[in-house]
């Protein structure tokens, strides 16, 4: 789209489109012959694993839907006559329950890329918020599609969610009950609710699919980032993106599709709670209620702070960090390649999310480290999960708000090349296979 | 000259402007009033506004036994207490809480002995079991708050006892709930 274009129709038809509709010229443009660096590796091919991922949710969610009732007293049933009796129907929906989990692991994937490689950096920061967008519409979307089979697990994820807004009657009183009244449309989670629910997490797909053409538009006017982190300086440091990143991303999509398929045909329900084969009762509560993996981490940061309001403001900000991240990093060098400094407060970053993680799967609680044993009931006390998501949740708002800015002004940065070539065109060649890396055809 | 003739005419109230103001507003108005329907569906209708109240026969629930009714798609705990319950709320009514109540106030005159709450873990919403918790009332397993034998808020991240629903004794063993 930037730049000029190489499309050349060739048959009559061709011609006659392309001054009416130019729709080949636009693939042409953007899939087949897109400069795209010649550098990128594996981490840059989840974007195209993510496309598979929301086709594939939308391919499968058609079909459920075709089966499943959107009533509280029958959506339960509705979901066991799709595993037991509809043709198939077991694997079309392991396949998109466990598809949400795939798609999760992608985006959390790509965005970890994102965050290494500096790709949020100028001149990408819309691209960046649209990013930010659409993981905002996954969470909602994912978290819709959870509430259908009106599980218990299902029925309390929609109320604990729903309630989050309830904190807002501290701020204004009667605000916070009257957006979960009408978040409900009723006084409780009930049919009304998952009705809403269905119809949301029908749409809410596709206007993802609307904002992935839109970051696919912003991705392509600035062009993709790579691990150098260095602009794009000449036709050298480009590849053609079909054949080279077509197959590239087709192989990755493939070895995705492996792990996917082991989920979908060996490991079905692990991912998944087994008290969501218990019907739906607003009576009781389930012992240890968690979310889904994806969203452990933040469930972590709400339970980390003993008040409610705060709880929720710091669980919301936590997503918040993404979208100001653009403006919170100082360095002007993208890539943590050449900050060595950064890289070490990166990948504890990303420990300290799974460390997260982990504690979201945990009872507040339970103890991580015994230093003592309670007098009365014999059980160990010490350092708690609470006291260890503090800790986490500390390092993981520094990171963005602490470290970012200021490790920009201060850090010492390695030697950042020139171009993306220069770096692998042979100086003392001799141990580097020769085109490996480098466009043989174009040496001179 | 013609332009600083238009400047000037420029500046001031035109009423070309008043037509621009008020189709505008009318306009914002129309819009609002088309809005609003499509915001306001999503609240509860009337049929399910109109569920307001049941009465339930409390005659065979013996101290020491609670009985989780529902109303409005929300658990309501009727809850017969014990001596030793109601005397363990009494005991902490100046204890230091997060939302000071007296056990009094939390039951009618006279029927001390019945603690009739809402269900629902003022957190999150969960629905809290009895017996587990630190003193001896509820504890919510969702994030661990702690209620006492008189539904108020000792430990953990909820914000306020549980709710009173609007309740009455129809009768010595029936009592009418909304
Ligand atoms: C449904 C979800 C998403 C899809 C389908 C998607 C798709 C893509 C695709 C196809 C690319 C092309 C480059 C590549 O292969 O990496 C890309 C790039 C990018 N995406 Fe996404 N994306 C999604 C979500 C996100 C999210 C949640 C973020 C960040 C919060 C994000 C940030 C970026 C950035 C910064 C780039 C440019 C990276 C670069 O070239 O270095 N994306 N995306
Ligand atoms: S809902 Fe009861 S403690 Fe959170």
């Amino acid at each position: 789209m930037s730049g000029h274009s190489t499309y050349e129709p060739k048959t009559s038809f061709e011609r006659w489109l392309d001054v009416r509709l130019p729709i080949l010229r636009m693939a042409h443009d953007t899939a087949i012959d897109f400069p795209t660096p010649k550098n990128l590796n594996y981490w840059w091919t989840f974007g195209g694993i993510l496309a598979v991922c929301l086709v594939i949710q939308i391919v499968t969610g058609l079909v459920l839907a075709m089966h499943y009732v959107a009533n509280a007293g029958l959506a339960f049933n509705s979901v066991e006559h799709i595993m037991r009796d509809v043709n198939h129907g077991w694997m079309i929906r392991y396949i998109h329950a466990n598809g949400a989990s795939m798609f999760f692991l992608a985006v959390y994937v790509h965005i970890a890329r994102g965050l290494y490689y500096g790709s949020y950096k100028a001149p990408r920061e819309i691209l960046w918020l649209l990013g930010c967008v659409i993981y905002l519409l996954m969470m909602a979307t994912a978290f819709m599609g959870y509430v259908l089979p009106w599980g218990q697990m299902s029925y309390y994820g929609a109320v604990v969610i729903t309630n989050l807004f309830s904190a807002f009657d501290r701020l204004i009183p009667g605000v916070g009950t009257a957006i979960t009244t009408w978040l409900w449309g009723g006084f409780a989670v009930d049919n009304a609710t998952l009705n809403r629910f269905f119809s949301l997490h029908y749409l809410l797909p596709f206007m993802i699919a609307g904002v992935v053409g839109l970051h696919i538009w912003a991705l392509h006017v600035p062009g993709n980032n790579n691990p150098t982190g260095v602009d794009v300086k000449s036709k050298e440091d480009t590849v053609p993106f079909h054949p080279y990143y077509t197959v590239k991303d087709a192989f990755a999509i493939l070895v995705f599709l492996l792990l996917f398929s082991w989920f979908v045909f060996f490991a079905p329900e692990a991912l998944g709670h087994a008290d969501n084969q218990v019907p739906a009762n607003p009576l009781v509560t389930p012992i240890h209620i968690v979310p889904e993996w994806y969203f452990l981490p933040f469930y972590a940061i709400l339970r980390a702070v003993p008040d409610k309001l705060i709880g929720v403001l710091l669980m919301f900000s936590a997503i918040a960090m993404l979208f100001l991240l653009p403006w919170l990093d100082t360095s002007k060098v993208r890539s943590m390649r050449y900050r060595p400094m950064a890289r070490w407060f990166f990948l504890i970053f990303i420990a300290a999310t799974l460390g997260l993680g982990w504690c979201g799967g945990k009872l507040p609680d339970d103890v991580v480290i015994a230093v003592g044993q309670d007098a009365v009931s014999g059980e160990p006390t010490g350092f708690t999960v609470v006291m260890l998501s503090r800790v986490l949740a500390t390092y993981y708002f520094a990171y963005f708000l602490l470290v970012l800015p200021l490790l920009g002004l201060f850090e010492k940065t390695l030697a950042v090349p020139d171009t993306i070539s220069t770096p692998v065109l042979p100086k003392g060649g001799a141990s580097m296979p020769t085109g490996a890396t480098a466009s043989p055809e174009k040496k001179g | 000259m013609a332009e600083t003739a238009h400047e000037t005419h420029g500046e001031e109230p035109h009423r070309r402007d008043f037509i621009h103001i008020a189709a505008m507003a009318t306009g914002a108005v129309g819009v609002a009033a088309t809005v609003w329907p499509f915001i306001d569906q999503m609240n509860p209708s009337g049929d399910t506004l109109a569920l307001a109240s049941i009465e339930q026969d409390i005659s065979k629930v013996t101290p020491g036994q609670q009985l989780v009714v529902l109303w409005r798609g929300k658990p309501v705990f009727v809850r017969h207490r014990t001596p030793a319950e109601i005397a363990a709320a009494v005991k902490d009514d100046h204890a230091d809480m997060r939302d000071p109540a007296t056990d009094a106030s939390r039951t009618k005159p006279g029927k001390q002995e019945w603690l009739i709450l809402i269900g629902v873990c003022t957190h999150l919403g969960c629905v809290p079991s009895f017996g587990t918790g630190d003193y001896g009332g509820w504890f919510c397993p969702c994030h661990g708050s702690v209620y006492d034998t008189a539904g108020r808020i000792r430990k953990g991240p909820a914000p306020k006892n549980l709710e009173l629903p609007d309740y009455e004794f129809t009768g010595p063993t029936k009592v009418k709930i909304g």
